[in-house]
């Protein structure tokens, strides 16, 4: 049952998200108040999407293995959350906190069979009974019913040893946002506990690739909660689909197709599910990257002959040319800031990275260690870039700081690609190999902390970490 | 069968290039279909013409033999045509040269070492190599395309370098 990347591209200016016919069911409600002229449209793709579940989606959610952690970490105490209505929600919103927080490295979830008591009010909690268990931080909450479809959450987290509330916050949602919310109360914690923003509301984008026997292999662009779960199919392709690069607002994808056998550079909204085709120049058409402004797009063209870097403005669809070099200048990526552009380039013999003004210029090499440094991108800090370097014989994940030019390299495995910072710097995600399937992975900025995301069939590449969704935030 | 077909053919081919490229030309004397005289001897379904030279008729089938190869291969981050390549491009253009009418398509690939842009543009890189290569042996640039897929097609799927050896490449179709 599966549909040509052609026909997509006819029907790409319709809701992104069809996976599932439920997620469809949530866009008809705007539907609905569309002009009477699209609703037969609407109609046509709801058949068939509902033809696309013959194609189980389930077995495409990302599983997540934490395969190295750390013993120390801020012990915490989350009491599983209160709940007040009727029949309690799908999402278990403190079960969604305490994987988060486990994952994250930096705090020890205490076990719930511990407890002595389970508090949901803050007339109910004894500083005394986490005492004894160590806990220096206690998370309570509850979930009430306000209205059919609607939640109230609360939560509170407490420091143990003083006695005093830390943070406090109340949200009214929809059933659809528990996970959400789940995760944005992770982000709280964890940034009250370390100091740090969390970066648990955020999502990742990848590609995935699957070959059932005697069919055309398929290739999905899809975005995932941070946790790898809820997972939407943005893009579908029987050719190859690479390079996803979220635009800052975190509500477009640019990514390179090769449905019309060869690549071009595409813009998905996601909002209104529009996609634009924005180079298809002769040769390579490849690398996009946003600037921070999300006005323009730094891209490698190949048109006057080789690989070069390009910017592209959006709205007037102007060029211009960045590097002038017969070698190949490729994977641009830009400072935080907007001012700088580091990129690869192999003009001093092998691919090595390379920063240079995001108006072009003299470049600076970056990197010495080693015959293979690629694809570098900047932590949101601007203070360091992470990339792939040959290191041993393998290609691993290293992180550059900019300052001191130290390089550490942060995995030990062989066929590491595609990193990117998680939006508050403290994680990377990458793609890697293991036992001869595609998986992703992840590891901490200081490489004490990895975790390995799983498909159960096919392969997983490209990923790339969204920035926050300021859009997502419903706190009261 | 049908590669058995080509190979019949592009023998026959590879004959008269043979014969018209050498300084006294000799005319094979083969009928249109290619099919060699009875009388001699050639080896078991390879087919071969009576007025040639041995060392000609061997000639022709090594053109036949390396134009059967649809592939050149390279090193890791390396778009070097070393001489294996060189003599498979050398017959392709040779073909290329005595059929004006057909056009050809260069396809550069790389293997899944490195990052996927580097390897798009490294494929490119491999492609236009091969149009070089062709293009000064009398192919006409704009019978010429080339495309890069990067490490997106591999021909191989383990991660060994066999398998790798097999990915960098660049095909040649027309």
């Amino acid at each position: 049952m599966l549909i040509s990347s052609k026909w997509k591209v006819g029907r790409s200016r319709h809701p992104v998200y069809r996976d599932t016919c439920t997620s469809l069911y949530i866009a008809s409600s705007k539907w609905r108040q569309a002009r009477q002229g699209f609703k037969q449209r609407f109609i046509f793709l709801l058949l068939v999407t509902c033809n696309l579940l013959l194609a189980p989606e389930g077995r495409a959610v990302l599983t997540i293995e934490i395969t190295r952690g750390v013993d120390v970490g801020t012990p915490i105490a989350i009491v599983p959350f209160g709940w007040e209505g009727a029949a309690p929600p799908a999402q278990n919103i403190s079960d969604v906190i305490e994987a988060d927080l486990a994952r994250s490295g930096r705090l020890a979830v205490l076990s719930r069979e511990d407890f002595v008591s389970m508090p949901h009010e803050d007339k109910d909690v004894v500083f005394k009974d986490w005492r004894i268990l160590k806990a220096e931080a206690l998370a309570i909450g509850s979930v009430r019913q306000a209205a059919p479809g609607k939640f109230q959450v609360q939560f509170r987290l407490y420091d143990v040893f003083k006695g005093s509330q830390i943070a406090g916050f109340r949200y009214t949602i929809g059933a659809e946002m528990l996970r959400s919310v789940a995760h944005q109360i992770s982000d709280i914690i964890y940034e009250k506990i370390t100091g740090e923003p969390g970066a648990f509301n955020t999502r990742i984008a990848y590609v995935t690739r699957e070959e059932p026997p005697g069919v055309k292999p398929v290739y999905k662009l899809q975005v995932a909660d941070s946790d790898g779960v809820n997972p939407q199919t943005v893009v579908r392709s029987s050719e190859p689909l690479m390079s996803p690069a979220w635009s800052p607002d975190s509500k477009r994808l640019a990514y390179v197709s090769f449905e019309d056998k060869r690549s071009k550079v595409y813009i998905q909204n996601m909002t209104d599910g529009r996609r634009e085709l924005v180079a298809e120049f002769s040769g390579i058409n490849g690398a996009p990257a946003w600037s921070p402004d999300g006005r323009s797009l730094a891209l490698t063209l190949s048109r006057d002959g080789n690989a070069e870097i390009y910017m592209m403005h959006l709205d007037t669809r102007a060029l211009k040319r960045l590097t002038h070099d017969a070698a190949i200048d490729t994977e641009p990526s830009w400072s935080p800031d907007g001012r700088d552009i580091v990129f690869t380039s192999d003009r001093a013999g092998t691919p090595q990275v390379y920063r240079m003004s995001a108006s072009g210029g003299s470049a600076e090499r970056l990197t010495f260690e080693g015959d293979y440094n690629a694809r570098a991108s900047y932590a949101a800090d601007g203070k360091s870039i992470t990339l792939v370097s040959r290191s041993q014989g393998g290609f691993r994940i290293a992180a550059l700081r900019l300052d001191n030019r130290t390089m550490q390299v942060l995995t030990e495995t062989s066929l590491d690609e595609s990193p990117s910072f998680a939006p508050n710097g403290r994680m990377i995600i990458y793609a890697t190999e293991v036992r001869g399937r595609g998986v992703l992975a992840s590891v901490s900025a200081d490489g004490r902390v990895r975790q390995l995301f799983k498909l159960e069939e096919g392969d997983v590449r490209e990923p790339a970490w969204s920035p926050y969704n300021r859009e997502l935030q419903y706190k009261e | 069968m049908k590669n058995r077909k080509y190979l019949v053919a592009s023998l026959f081919i590879a004959l008269a290039l043979a014969g018209c490229a050498g300084e006294e030309a000799v005319k094979p004397a083969v009928d249109e279909k290619g099919a060699a005289p009875a009388q001699t001897a050639p080896a078991p379904g390879k087919p071969a013409a009576e007025g040639l030279s041995e060392q000609e008729r061997m000639k022709a089938q090594r053109q036949a033999e390396l134009r059967a190869q649809k592939r050149v291969h390279f090193a890791f981050d390396s778009s070097t045509i070393d001489d294996e390549a060189r003599a498979i491009i050398e017959a392709h253009s040779a073909h290329l040269v005595a059929n004006p009418q057909l056009k050809v398509a260069l396809e550069g690939n790389c293997d899944e070492r490195g990052t996927r842009e580097y390897n798009l543009a490294l494929g490119e890189r491999r492609a236009q190599a091969v149009e070089r290569m062709m293009k000064v042996l009398g192919v006409a640039g704009n019978r010429i395309k080339t495309v890069s897929y990067g490490e997106e097609k591999p021909l191989c799927p383990e991660h060994n370098e066999s398998c790798w050896r097999q990915n960098r490449r660049a095909e040649i179709g027309y």
